[in-house]
This record gives structure tokens, C-alpha cells and sequence, in this order.
């Protein structure tokens, strides 16, 4: 038998469900591939050793009394480290929540432990869930498993790196403008945003409220359809969740590709981009057509905006969300201040980080009396227009292909100097957040440089299982996980 | 100069539900500190609101009673700013769309009835409480057992023309809320809360003079006096040929006047924008219906009534329509006893000064309106006196008994019977030959004296009436 941790989730899920390996086996193996790797890698916050083992043993014992303990029985999970898990420090990469622990799961955290699912360690990210390459946290820099002098992007880098490094079948991350999708293809996995209001936020630490979602990463588009059925569903905590019925995304899977009618928008392919990415993109879209799908070019007029657009409301939304760290009930909080507003001002500036302080400063800018009007209201307006851009476009097409990012992996400290650079990481990332829809990353080729190229498939609203079987579709034609591995972390 | 001042008021206030109105937690009054907490209240990371159905459905009560639009779609904005009683660091209100629009308070002055206008009601939850210790240490501390306990905000147009008619529109106000059973009005422990905009102009002058926000109004009367300190300042400001400045001011009753709170320069800018983690509220009109259907009488409606039906002085209908529970209480009287004018003056009278003096709610009289009935019965049938039946009032009220077990019980019956009272009228005539012999001199005052006499001798229980007439006959002569 291969080595238990090269497996994908599916995998193990088969072989601990037909008991030729125990959840107990397929902990300890994730565990011991941590050890060898992780020193190099730099993806975790913390790992949950002891906690995991019992949760294993507790599958294993379950299994024995003849019950089924659930779709994800003995399957380790990575938890980005902005998503509440009570009684284990929650970072999320600041400075600012250093030593802070929840009181309660996440709603995704109570279905992934119902389901089954082993609960494995908190994940690296940038602070707040604020950057594009995990250089922003304020612990540790995270190494892309395919070349150590990179980044694995960002802000779920340590998820991403996780799942590429073979630590972790699976991981959760969180995307508000791009950051499941960007680390994903960064690291050679998939990686998908789901449509706002899939699935629950609540215990997720909030970055931009309208555009964050949690979502999986894992070995394989069939992985993220498991894990996806787990966490998916109207959740009462949630009142921006869906009442949406959740389909059976497992099922669904080996629907194909063929009748499928598939969008390119021209303006994802703009000048700047990286020949490699847009060769790697057309040749996948030679191979749809050759798989039977209609594939054609499409525009999405407003493009240009979306940027702009989503560095407004995402600041602004932070510069609210992020007021609750004042250092009054938890988190740090600044010594030696002679009254309040020092008391606010030191342990904010303190705090937190470079990016996160520009973040909520721009976001105060942005809704000052005064300047309302010219640049939230504004975004809002053309945040609409975004929209309609796309529901135009899907009553033409069913789905529609992009490159993920107009870039392979950089290297650490390439963009830290000029945050506009970092912001253009998102660029085509961070409309479908403006817009709500869903959208996956799929590796799909290596670059000369040996590091993965992402491609990404976005849907309409609700759309993931035919968004998902479109990719499987895809996967299984390209073949990238069979034929390439990130070769830096060989012994 | 003349000057008239223009007032408009913002009151809020805590709405009656069970449960905060994005969370789950109690919002009992007077638990210990931060025990009525979650973490979404606390505004730990991760937490996200829930509206509370019930906190709705009062804010729609409140709208329809006073005549709003409510509107079909709404919105909830986050107001931002820092301060220790504020968990999230932003409070969840709403702003340019809000639930309920329009609507008006008719209120009843000396002259007539006038009607002040609103200009919009609604939800919002209220902040924590800071408890600033005095000390070496000099700490403050934080309770947010308050954090999230259902708000709404009531906001007036500046129709109000006096102090005494922002008075009134407060009792209104207040007495509307409690008819609706959705606040207890309670000003001391903050479930009613008012701050003022005032400006003056000169009289019959249109254009609005420069306004001024005075905080921290914790009763009718503070209000109503910082509203009179803050209008003769600025006129003297005026007078003076100074220009009033927009600013915030504070009350402090102990000086009576206001003070300085922050300038227009340090005031806040509140950065509104809508709360992306709630939907808009949608409220059907059905369910706008039900709610209509659902509404009391309010209080002007049924002083209305209670004049026309009972044909009770207006100033009594007033009084006793206070509360809903008084009127409750005096309609069962009225309706007892038959005798709506006799009731009136028991409740108005007695019961409501036995309340006062015991600081109590006429939910908890311990004297049932029956019970009233049957004591003002024992009246009408000449069975005890008046001022006997104040006795036995108290003593209904200290042993919850009903009134005739207890004249039967301490002998009370009343005297009528002539002979046997004749008898005692002869007896205090002979022992009194002095004031017998004024009286027949022409000193008729004398009668109030032999009254007393007499009563005294029956120990309370002779017929006053027929005493008198008895009383009459014999003096004169015989």
C-alpha cells in the first residue's frame, strides 16, 4: 500500500469505513507526516495532538458498536485558525487575540464533529484573514510546499500548504476576496468558495461580513464535495445562511461535462498576465472542448471596477468588524495608558499588524461623513453592476472558466513593499466575493519554475454541484495530482 | 424680546421581551453583573446577530398605536464608536430606513388637544452599563447585562412649544407604551429614557433657531426643567446679542443647569452603514394586520370614553386612565358597585393613596374592586358611615377581609334606629347645659359640637343623617 498520508480524504474515508485501517491509523499517520514536514512547511498555529487521538479512538470505538459515526468518520481536518473552536486558542494571526480562547464552536466545527470528522490543528494565516500570501500573520511565515522560498498565499496559507504538504487530507479556509482560491492554486490543491450563504459564518472571525464564506480545501474535487455536504446548510446562528436545500454534491459528482456550455471572459485575460497561466488555462479549455463542452468567450463588461470596488466595502465592513478589539474584555491590551482613548490607541496600534491598520483606516476613510456617498455608496452601486454583469452572463453559459491568479507563487518579501501589487493578487478572484457566487480553484498544470497553475471554475448561485462535477470532470482529464508532487519537501 | 422655544424629543425605550434582541440571553433588570451574557452579546470574535421576532412585533405595536407607516422593508445600520459599554465596538440601529415612519401624539393641554408629529420610530439595542468607582484606584467598571436588551427610539418633531407641553407629550408617551404592555416605563431603572433638542427663536418667527442636544434627562421633571434653564439661557445668549452654538449639554439636577457635554467640532461621526450581517426586515402586512388587531384601547380613547359612559369629570377620567391597569381596575369598581361616581372617588381617594404610601402597583391592591363594591354598598344601605367606612377601608386593606365581615365582626353596624339615639341625644344635652344654652341663644355653630358629642357616645356607629335631624328638633326646644 502507498503511504496512508499521500491518500486523499476519499481515500482514507473508504479505507477506515471498510475497517482496513482504523480512524486511530489514519490520525497517527497525518501526525507523524506533521512531524517530518511541518518544521520545514510552517502551516500550523497548533496542532490538537491529544485531542485528535481521542476523537480517533472515539470513531474506532464507535465503529465497533456497530454505529456509523458519520460521511467524515476518522478523517483528519485542518481548521484555519479564524474559525472558533471552543477551548483552543483562536488567533487569527494577530498579535491582538494572542492567548485568546473561545467559548464556543463554530457552526461548521459542531457539523464537522458530527459528521465524523477528527479535528487536527489551527492553521496559519494572515492576520485577520488580510493579505495574499501569509506573510501578514503575526507568528510564523508559512512556506509554499513546492518551492520553501515562496509564499503558499494567502490569507489561508497554512490550510492550503497543510493539505499540499500531505499533512491533512482536508482543511478549511475562508475566502473574502480570494483567499481559499489564491492559496489553493498557489499550492497545487482545490480549493472552493462556496456561494455567500452556503454555509454558515457563524464562529467564523469576521473580516468583510457581505463577502466572507468558509470553505474546503482538499486532495480532490470528490474531497470537497464530502466535505462540503458536512458543512453546507441554513444555520439558525446565521441569518444571512441559506434556506437553500443542500443537494447531494457526492452523488452529483459524475454528471460530466459534456452537455455543459462554458464561458471565457475576455477580460480575464488582460496584458499583464503571466504566459504561462493563460497557456495552462487555454489548453484546459482545448481539453473541455474535447470532453464535449460548448466553450465560448464572454465578456464581463465591468471587470475593471472590481478591484476598487472590493477594497471599499471590504474595509469598510472591517473597520467596523474589527472595533470590537479594544482591549476591554479580551485580547491585548496596551499597558501603562493614563485614560481611555490612550488605552483604545495603544493596544490598537499595538495590536495589530501593518496591513490590518491600513485596512481599518482606509475602511474608516471610506464611510467618514462626507465621503460616504463618493465611495461606499459608490462600490455598493457598482458592486450591482457587477452583479448583473454575471447574471447576464449565465443565462448564456453554465459555467464560467478563469485563470485563479494572474501569477504562479511569489517570492517572500516580493510584494510586501507595494500592497497594491499584493491587492492585484486577487484580481480575479475578488469579483466573484462581490458578486456571491461560488467558485473553485483547480490545479491544473505546473509552470517551468515547477510550481502549480490554478484554474478557476465559478458558478451561478447555489450552483457547486455542477460546478463540482465540471471539475471532477476536468481533474480526472488532466490527471495533476497523479503526475506532480511538491518535490521540496522530499527527504 | 420675546422669544418661543422649539423642542423635539428622542425617547427611548426597553421593550418588555423575554429575551435580548440578538441573542438568546434574559433581559431581566437587577441580576448580578454580566451574568445576563453570551458571547454574542459580549461581542466575542465569530458571533453574529439574531433578530428577535418579538422585539418586532412590540416596535410595529408601538407604530400602529401612534399612527405610523410601517414599512414593508427595512434595515438595521451599524453605528460606530468606541466606548466600553459598547461590546462590538459598533451598536446595531438603524438609520435611513427605518421601521416606522410619520405617526403623531395628541396631547391634551389647558387650551385644547394639539397633536405632535413623529418623525420616525425605531429598533435598536441598548449599550452596557459603566459603574465608575470613586477611590484610590479610581476603576471602572463594565456591566453588560444591559448590552443588547430591545430598544426603540421615538423621535418627535420639534412641534413641542413649552417645558410643560414636553411634559405632557412624555405621560402620553409613557402611558401609551404601558397601555401596550411593551415597557414598564420605569425611568429609574432606565427603561425610559429622553434627550431633547431645543432651540428658541423670536416670536412668530418661521426659521428654526441653532439647536441643542441636552442628555441625561432622568425624569419628567429634570426634563421639564433643563428644558426651561436651557431655553431662558439661550435667549439671554440671544438678548445678549450672542449666537447659541449646536452642541450637546448636560442636565445636572443638583445646580439645575446645563453644562457643556462636547462641542458640534468633537461630535461623533458615526460612520452608518447597513449591518451586512442581518437581511433586511421584511414585514408582511398581514402580519401588520394581526398586530392591529390585536391593539388595546389607548389611553385618550378611553378617558373619552369613561366621561361619555360613566359620566365622570374629565379631570377623573384623566387620573384614572393612567394606567391601563387603574382603569381596569376603576371600570370593575364602577361597574360593581353601580355607582361610577362613588367609585371614582374611592380610587381617586383611598386606594390611590394607600399605593402612594406604600410605593405599590394597583396590580398588587391588596382591596379587589368587588370587594370596593361591597364596602360602598354597605354605604349606600346606611349600614356604616363614611367616615367609618375609611376605618374599615384600612382594615380590608391590612387583612385582605371583605368589608362586611369586618363591621360584622368589630360591632360597627350603623345606629339608625331613632329612639335609641334619642336616648344618648338626651343624655349629651344633660351633660352639656353651657354649649345647650349658647346654642339656644342664637349660637347655632354649636350643632357641629353636639354632632361630635353624639358620635362620640356611639362610638362612630350613629346615623349621621338622622342624628342631625334628631338633633335639630331637639335643640330647638321642646
Amino acid at each position: 500500500m502507498r503511504e496512508l498520508f499521500r491518500l486523499t480524504g476519499s481515500e482514507q474515508l473508504s479505507l477506515i469505513r471498510s475497517r482496513e485501517i482504523s480512524a486511530e491509523e489514519a490520525t497517527r499517520a497525518c501526525l507523524a507526516r506533521m512531524e517530518a514536514v511541518e518544521p520545514r512547511v510552517l502551516a500550523f498555529r497548533c496542532v490538537l495532538r491529544d485531542a485528535a487521538l481521542s476523537d480517533a479512538r472515539a470513531i474506532d470505538a464507535a465503529f465497533s458498536r456497530g454505529e456509523d459515526p458519520g460521511p467524515l468518520a476518522g478523517l483528519p481536518i485542518a481548521i484555519k485558525d479564524v474559525i472558533c473552536l471552543a477551548g483552543h486558542p483562536t488567533t487569527c494571526g494577530s498579535r491582538t487575540l494572542g492567548g485568546f480562547i473561545p467559548a464556543f464552536d463554530a457552526t461548521v466545527i459542531e457539523r464537522l464533529r458530527n459528521a465524523g470528522a477528527v479535528l487536527f490543528g489551527k492553521t496559519n494565516m494572515d492576520e485577520f484573514a488580510m493579505g495574499s500570501s501569509t506573510e501578514n500573520s503575526a507568528y510564523e511565515k508559512t512556506r509554499n510546499p513546492w518551492d520553501l522560498g515562496r509564499v503558499p498565499g494567502g490569507s489561508s496559507g497554512g490550510s492550503a500548504a497543510a493539505v499540499a504538504a500531505d499533512m491533512v487530507p482536508l482543511a478549511l479556509g475562508s475566502d473574502t476576496g480570494g483567499s481559499i482560491r489564491q492559496p489553493a492554486a498557489f499550492c497545487g490543491v482545490p480549493g472552493l468558495k462556496t456561494t455567500y450563504g452556503r454555509v454558515s459564518r457563524f464562529g467564523l472571525v469576521a473580516f468583510a461580513s457581505s463577502l466572507d464564506q468558509i470553505g474546503p480545501f482538499g486532495k480532490s474535487v470528490e474531497d470537497i464535495a464530502r466535505s462540503l455536504a458536512v458543512i453546507a446548510g441554513q444555520d439558525p446562528h446565521d441569518s444571512t445562511s441559506a434556506s437553500v436545500p443542500v443537494p447531494d454534491y457526492v452523488e452529483e459528482l459524475s454528471r460530466g461535462l459534456a452537455p455543459l456550455r462554458i464561458g471565457v471572459p475576455r477580460e480575464y485575460f488582460p496584458r499583464g498576465l503571466d504566459s504561462q497561466v493563460g497557456d495552462a488555462v487555454r489548453f484546459v479549455l482545448d481539453r473541455a472542448r474535447a470532453l464535449g463542452a460548448r466553450v465560448e468567450e464572454i465578456s464581463l463588461p465591468h471587470t475593471d471596477y472590481a478591484i476598487p470596488t472590493y477594497y471599499i466595502l471590504a474595509t469598510a465592513e472591517a473597520s467596523s468588524n474589527l472595533a470590537r478589539y479594544d482591549g476591554v474584555r479580551y485580547g491585548f491590551r496596551a499597558a501603562g495608558a493614563k485614560d481611555l482613548a490612550e488605552m483604545y490607541r495603544r493596544s490598537r496600534s499595538a495590536g495589530f499588524g501593518k496591513e490590518v491598520r491600513r485596512r481599518i483606516m482606509l475602511g474608516t476613510y471610506v464611510l467618514s461623513s462626507g465621503y460616504y456617498d463618493a465611495y461606499y455608496l459608490k462600490a455598493q452601486k457598482v458592486r450591482t453592476l457587477l452583479r448583473n454583469d454575471f447574471v447576464e452572463a449565465f443565462q448564456q453559459v453554465d459555467l464560467i472558466i478563469t485563470p485563479t491568479t494572474p501569477s504562479v507563487a511569489f517570492r517572500f518579501g516580493e510584494k510586501t513593499e507595494d500592497p497594491l501589487q499584493m491587492y492585484l493578487s486577487d484580481i480575479f478572484t475578488a469579483t466573484i466575493n462581490l458578486v456571491g457566487i461560488p467558485a473553485l480553484s483547480l490545479p491544473c498544470a505546473l509552470s517551468r519554475e515547477g510550481l502549480p497553475i490554478g484554474l478557476q471554475v465559478v458558478g451561478p448561485p447555489f450552483g457547486e454541484a455542477r460546478l463540482l462535477s465540471a471539475a471532477a470532470a476536468l481533474e480526472s482529464d488532466l490527471n495533476f495530482r497523479a503526475r506532480h508532487r511538491p518535490k521540496a519537501l522530499d527527504p | 424680546m420675546e422669544f418661543e422655544p422649539v423642542i423635539g424629543l428622542e425617547v427611548h425605550a426597553q421593550l418588555l421581551t423575554q429575551s435580548k434582541i440578538f441573542c438568546g440571553c434574559t433581559t431581566r433588570f437587577g441580576n448580578p453583573p454580566n451574568t445576563n451574557t453570551c458571547p454574542v452579546c459580549l461581542g466575542m470574535p465569530g458571533v453574529l446577530p439574531v433578530l428577535n421576532r418579538k422585539a418586532v412585533e412590540y416596535a410595529i405595536k408601538v407604530g400602529l398605536a401612534v399612527g405610523c407607516e410601517i414599512r414593508g422593508r427595512s434595515l438595521f445600520a451599524r453605528k460606530n464608536y468606541f466606548y466600553p459599554d459598547l461590546p462590538k465596538g459598533y451598536q446595531i440601529s438603524m438609520y435611513d430606513q427605518p421601521l416606522c415612519v410619520g405617526g403623531g401624539i395628541t396631547i391634551e393641554t389647558r387650551k385644547d388637544r394639539k397633536r405632535i408629529g413623529l418623525t420616525r420610530i425605531h429598533l435598536e439595542e441598548d449599550a452596557g452599563k459603566l459603574i465608575h468607582q470613586e477611590g484610590a484606584d479610581d476603576r471602572t467598571l463594565v456591566d453588560l447585562n444591559r448590552a443588547g436588551v430591545p430598544l426603540i427610539e421615538i423621535v418627535s418633531e420639534p412641534d413641542i412649544a413649552s417645558p410643560s407641553e414636553a411634559h405632557t407629550y412624555l405621560t402620553m408617551l409613557r402611558s401609551i407604551l404601558l397601555y401596550l404592555g411593551v415597557c414598564d416605563g420605569n425611568m429609574e431603572e432606565g427603561s425610559l429614557r429622553c434627550d431633547a433638542n431645543v432651540s428658541v427663536r423670536p416670536a412668530g418667527e418661521k426659521q428654526f433657531g441653532t439647536k441643542v442636544e441636552l442628555k441625561n434627562l432622568n425624569s419628567f421633571r429634570f426634563i421639564q426643567k433643563a428644558l426651561e434653564y436651557e431655553i431662558n439661557r439661550q435667549a439671554e445668549v440671544l438678548q445678549g446679542g450672542g449666537k447659541v452654538v449646536q452642541e450637546s449639554r448636560l442636565y445636572d439636577p443638583d445646580s439645575d443647569t446645563t453644562d457643556l457635554m462636547r462641542g458640534k467640532e468633537e461630535a461623533h461621526d458615526y460612520r452608518y452603514f447597513p449591518e451586512p450581517d442581518l437581511l433586511p426586515l421584511i414585514v408582511d402586512q398581514k402580519w401588520i394586520e394581526e398586530i392591529r388587531a390585536g391593539l388595546p384601547e389607548l389611553p385618550l380613547e378611553r378617558r373619552d370614553r369613561l366621561v361619555a359612559q360613566y359620566g365622570i369629570p374629565a379631570y377623573d377620567a384623566d387620573v384614572l386612565t393612567t394606567t391601563r391597569e387603574l382603569a381596569d381596575y376603576y371600570e370593575a369598581a364602577a361597574k360593581a358597585s353601580g355607582n361610577p361616581k362613588g367609585a371614582s372617588n374611592w380610587v381617586m381617594g383611598e386606594v390611590l393613596r394607600k399605593l402612594k404610601e406604600e410605593k405599590a402597583e394597583i396590580t398588587a391592591c391588596p382591596v379587589s374592586p368587588d370587594r370596593l363594591a361591597g364596602l360602598m354598598g354597605l354605604i349606600e344601605a346606611g349600614t356604616i358611615s363614611g367616615s367609618l367606612a375609611k376605618e374599615v377601608f384600612e382594615e380590608m386593606w391590612a387583612t385582605r377581609h371583605a368589608a362586611p365581615d369586618i363591621v360584622k365582626a368589630r360591632g360597627l353596624t350603623q345606629i339608625s334606629d331613632e329612639p335609641e339615639l334619642l336616648a344618648i341625644i338626651d343624655q349629651v344635652m344633660a351633660a352639656n347645659p353651657g354649649p345647650l344654652a349658647q346654642y339656644r341663644a342664637g349660637k347655632s355653630a354649636t350643632l357641629g359640637f353636639f354632632m361630635g358629642q353624639v358620635m362620640k357616645a356611639t362610638q362612630g356607629k350613629g346615623n349621621p343623617t338622622v342624628i342631625q335631624k334628631l338633633l335639630g328638633e331637639k335643640l330647638k326646644g321642646s
